[in-house]
């Protein structure tokens, strides 16, 4: 444990300059990969200014991104809640491609810059390489290409249509962006240029074929039909279709091509962010806990001078806090907290269980192979399902958590479940219930599409447990919606239990 | 690994957006800016004002669940007495509950009101109005900077200490080193003495030496340690960081020139000081520091204070010249044209001795116009003209004026009848060139 003399540090001081950077880094990517067994892409790092690292933030952490308003608000809030010092700015940004791309921010020192590189280039970018959600729904070497294509498309409509023409699309398609993912289906994906060329054919066939029809018959339909007819257009057109971003990508019947591609762009920017959305406490946990056990190990062998270390501890306690409920500053679960403690858990399960341990965690108890089970674990599971599989009673315990139902239909909150032997499976539960991605954002199809008749577009709204849509945002989506439909569109709400139908939104009574 | 230095990549590769952003708010504002101008009376430029917009200009909506329908659970951490089954009572000013939908019919659902405070009511209702060579003059000018708070550091003169983050992190290395804390040693010290008193005996039954020996040793320790962790670390040690920016000198002059004689009634006074005031208001929007200077005039002109200027009754002939005279005389003394950004406001009838224009144009041109960043000159008209039809005669001053103005764009001149062409002239009168209505 104590340090060989003859050892010295990876650097001295807070200034860090380019060889202590590389220094460094090769020392942490020796232990993730020799000891830790782990294997991240190749990493770009990116030295960057603070306000370079501002900028990047606004793009929602994108190296490169299209322009569009909704960057500069946001990029006018962080800068205030910067400049006024009520919020520290992210560390770094790191983006899952290949080589993954890790900003690094020139203010930093160099302790700060070892964290920084074993959090995110290694801990991220090895879960990012690894983890089924990530492997299902992103392809890491074309991502770059995306965001380049993405940046000059966008530019070159606004370019040809102006600009007020490409941010009409372009806004009612960020309304619609929780929206614009395949959950159900396998989401590999398909390569964009094909299925322009697919979709290209197919309304050409379809033309053809209409002109075909009204040439040589007579438009009379026996009426029994009519419904047949009806039923084939829904198939053909998917429907129901969860993705409505999607849907209109393919069937609005009054776009051009390029406002479809503005489509299919902003698509592509939601499915890129889904496994982020479906994993965001696992990553952090493992992103959090690879940093830690790296900067102690480096400490153990007497590569980072006590000093350093003191100030990762710091940085570390700053990230990993957790205030109560009760507490002023409680503003839900912090994800790198969580996650890191569930990783320890596990560790702690792994080597030294208890017997209740044993009774919940047979399989992984006492296996003494902490670092492989994690590992496993993190290529795996997603939030929901690594919550399901992995809170222990211990946790539940040591973190005091507890359920609080909120029922508009009774007067008070009641408390649930809570950290007892009647409650722990309980609170599992309504934990990893939490992290559902079905329960992220409500649940809207479209469920028709009245092409013979108004054109008007339907969509449903499957309501659980009662909790019906904000009207006005709602209202607000529906008019951005019927934008991009052309004609009018209904929504409505139907309780997913009973089927009964709870309210209904028409574009053309607001 | 490759590592590659961004650091000398343009910056600010979000100002684009930024730009956008304003731009998409401004334009919905000064809509709404401009509907409520016709709603009120132009004196009334202090208070705040309620503005409706169209919502959907800078909203991001999206399908979310209202909070006030349905049942939803949460996991929550740090329970402390809670039993499964309690009731806890819901905050108050959340239990309203499906509030939002009653204000939901009618046209007004989709727009949101909110109250500008009078500085943006101001700042809007000015935007497009920037006065010609302000820019010009304000790059000629010496930059000053002013400090601005911009996050923290490391380092910095003690005064710029901020103790809340500097203790807070003191804290933090105290708890992670173990260090005692004065109470502990104190307890210790204390057990120390009544032990070696007689006072009290070990309560493990263990010899008093021993235990003696023992608080001896972990009260060394922790002495120890005190010394080796000190209370507060350089290291600890965070200063509020703070910027200079420049800024432009921000200094400007006003002068008010009034013709006071006895062909100028009341009203017309009214008239003029509405347009003193709003360019005045202008002006101090734009520069840290406006002085006013008000001169009034018959056949003489005399610098006066505003109560006099406005209210003063003085009889007598018109000799504009006088007032122009009196002007430069005031700038030479205390405004130097290049320490003050000079605007002339003059307002009149018109009427003038016919020898005393070709004064005035002389003075305007040779000497005024050259100094000024800015005149304007307004001509109201008296009150039984302002019903009539008939084309007016042109007065002896603006028939001088008038060529002056077409050779010179540092002169604007036009007239006013009644209040609610005041502002529609200044717009004109201070029109960004080149902007759009």
């Amino acid at each position: 444990m104590s340090a060989d003399d003859t050892v010295t540090p990876l650097f001295q001081g807070p200034s860090w300059n380019f060889n202590t950077l590389s220094r460094t880094h090769d020392a942490i990517e020796a232990i993730a990969r020799d000891e830790l067994g782990m294997d991240p892409y190749p990493t770009r790092l990116e030295v960057v200014s603070s306000e370079q690292m501002l900028d990047a933030y606004a793009s929602t952490g994108m190296p490169l991104n299209y322009p569009h308003w909704s960057f500069g608000k946001r990029f006018a809030q962080q800068e205030m809640l910067y400049r006024k010092g009520f919020q520290q700015l992210a560390l770094e940004i790191v983006i899952n491609s290949d080589p993954s791309l890790c900003y690094i921010m020139e203010d930093n020192t160099m302790a700060a810059q070892a964290t920084v590189i074993a959090h995110a280039a290694i801990g991220h970018n090895h879960f990012f390489r690894h983890n089924e959600v990530f492997r299902a729904w992103t392809e890491a070497d074309t991502v770059l290409d995306e965001l380049r294509h993405a940046r000059s498309f966008v530019m070159e409509c606004e370019k040809r249509h102006g600009r007020a023409a490409v941010e009409e699309v372009l806004d009612a398609a960020h309304t619609l962006f929780a929206h614009g993912v395949d959950r159900n289906r396998n989401a590999k994906h398909q390569d964009p240029a094909e299925t322009r060329a697919r979709l290209a054919e197919r309304r050409r066939a379809a033309r053809d074929e209409a002109d075909e029809l009204w040439l040589r018959t007579v438009p009379q339909q026996p009426e029994d039909s009519a419904s047949n007819a009806e039923a084939d257009e829904r198939r053909a057109m998917g429907l129901p279709e969860e993705n409505i971003l999607m849907f209109l990508e393919h069937h609005a019947p009054l776009l051009a091509e390029w406002q479809r591609e503005l489509l299919r762009i902003v698509r592509w920017f939601s499915t890129y962010f889904e496994p982020q959305r479906q994993t965001k406490l696992m990553n952090e946990g493992c992103a959090t806990w690879t940093h830690f056990e790296i900067m102690t190990r480096l400490r153990d062998k007497g590569l980072i001078e006590d000093g350093a270390y003191l100030e990762f501890l710091d940085l570390h306690s700053m990230v990993v806090a957790q205030p109560t409920f009760d507490h002023q500053g409680y503003s839900g679960l912090n994800p790198y907290a969580l996650g890191f403690a569930m990783m320890r858990d596990i560790v702690r399960i792994c080597t030294e269980p208890t017997e209740e341990d044993t009774a919940w965690f047979p399989d992984i108890a006492g296996n003494g192979e902490p670092v492989a089970t994690l590992r496993r674990a993190w290529a795996e599971f997603r939030d929901e399902s690594f919550v399901r599989q992995f809170l222990s009673p211990k946790l539940i315990r040591d973190w005091r958590l507890f359920q609080l139902v909120d029922d508009r239909a009774a007067p008070e909150y009641v408390v649930g479940a809570i950290h007892d032997e009647a409650g722990y499976r309980d609170v599992r539960r309504a934990l990893a219930d939490q992290y559902d991605p079905a329960v992220l954002s409500p649940r809207i199809e479209v469920t028709g599409a009245d092409l013979r008749g108004d054109r008007r577009l339907h969509l449903c709204h499957w309501v659980e447990d009662g909790q019906q849509l904000d009207p006005l945002e709602a209202r607000r989506v529906l008019r951005h919606l019927g934008r991009l439909w052309g004609y009018d569109v209904s929504l409505v709400e139907r309780d997913a239990t009973t089927d009964a139908e709870l309210f209904t939104f028409r574009s053309d009574e607001f | 690994m490759t590592i590659v230095d961004r650091r000398q990549n343009p910056t600010g590769r979000n100002l684009g957006n930024r730009q956008r952003f304003l731009d998409r708010a401004k334009s919905s504002l000064r809509q709404a800016v401009k509907e409520n101008i016709r709603n009120r009376s132009i004196e009334d430029t202090t208070s705040s004002e309620r503005v409706v917009i169209p919502s959907d200009d800078i909203q991001e909506p999206t399908f979310q669940r209202d909070a006030a329908t349905g049942r939803r659970s949460g996991v929550l951490p740090g329970n402390r007495e809670y039993q499964s089954g309690d009731t806890i009572a819901r905050p108050s000013g959340q239990g309203g509950g499906g509030g939002s939908k009653a204000s939901e019919d009618g046209d007004g659902e989709d727009s949101f009101a909110f109250t500008l405070s009078r500085d943006e009511f101001l700042d809007l209702l000015f935007e497009d109005l920037a006065l010609p060579d302000m820019l010009a003059k304000k790059l000629k000018s010496v930059e000053t900077t002013r400090m601005r708070r911009a996050g923290y550091t490391t380092s910095g003169p003690a005064t710029r200490l901020n103790m809340v983050r500097s203790l807070r992190r003191s804290l933090v290395r105290r708890a992670a080193l173990d260090r005692p804390g004065t109470a502990a040693v104190e307890e210790l010290e204390r057990e120390l003495a009544r032990l070696e008193s007689g006072e009290i005996v070990p309560a493990d039954g263990r010899a008093r030496e021993t235990r003696i020996e023992e608080l001896r040793e972990t009260l060394d320790r922790a002495r120890r340690k005190r010394a080796s962790v000190p209370f507060l670390d350089p290291i600890d040690l965070r200063y509020n960081r703070i910027e200079p920016q420049p800024e432009p000198i921000a200094q400007a002059v006003m002068f008010c020139l009034m013709d006071v004689s006895a062909s100028m009634d009341e009203d017309m006074k009214g008239l003029a000081k509405r347009f003193f005031m709003l360019l005045h208001l202008f002006l101090a929007r734009h520069y840290e520091q406006v002085e006013v200077v008000f001169i009034r005039h018959t056949q003489r002109a005399e610098e006066v204070d505003e109560q006099t200027f406005f209210e003063g009754r003085q009889t007598g002939g018109t000799i504009v010249s006088t007032a122009l005279e009196e002007m430069l005389r005031v700038a030479a003394q205390r405004y130097p044209p290049d320490e003050y950004n000079i605007y002339v406001a003059q307002a009149s009838d018109g009427d003038n001795l016919s020898r005393d224009v070709e004064i005035c144009t002389r003075l305007l041109t040779e000497q005024i116009l050259p100094m000024a960043q800015y005149m304007a000159y307004v001509e109201i008209l008296p009150q039984r003209d302002r019903f009539s039809m008939a084309p007016r005669r042109e007065s002896d001053l603006w028939r001088g004026y008038a060529p002056v103005a077409e050779a010179n764009p540092g002169l604007a001149m036009r007239r006013i009848a009644e209040a609610r062409d005041i502002f529609p002239v200044f717009r004109d009168l201070f029109r960004t060139e080149g902007a759009s209505e």
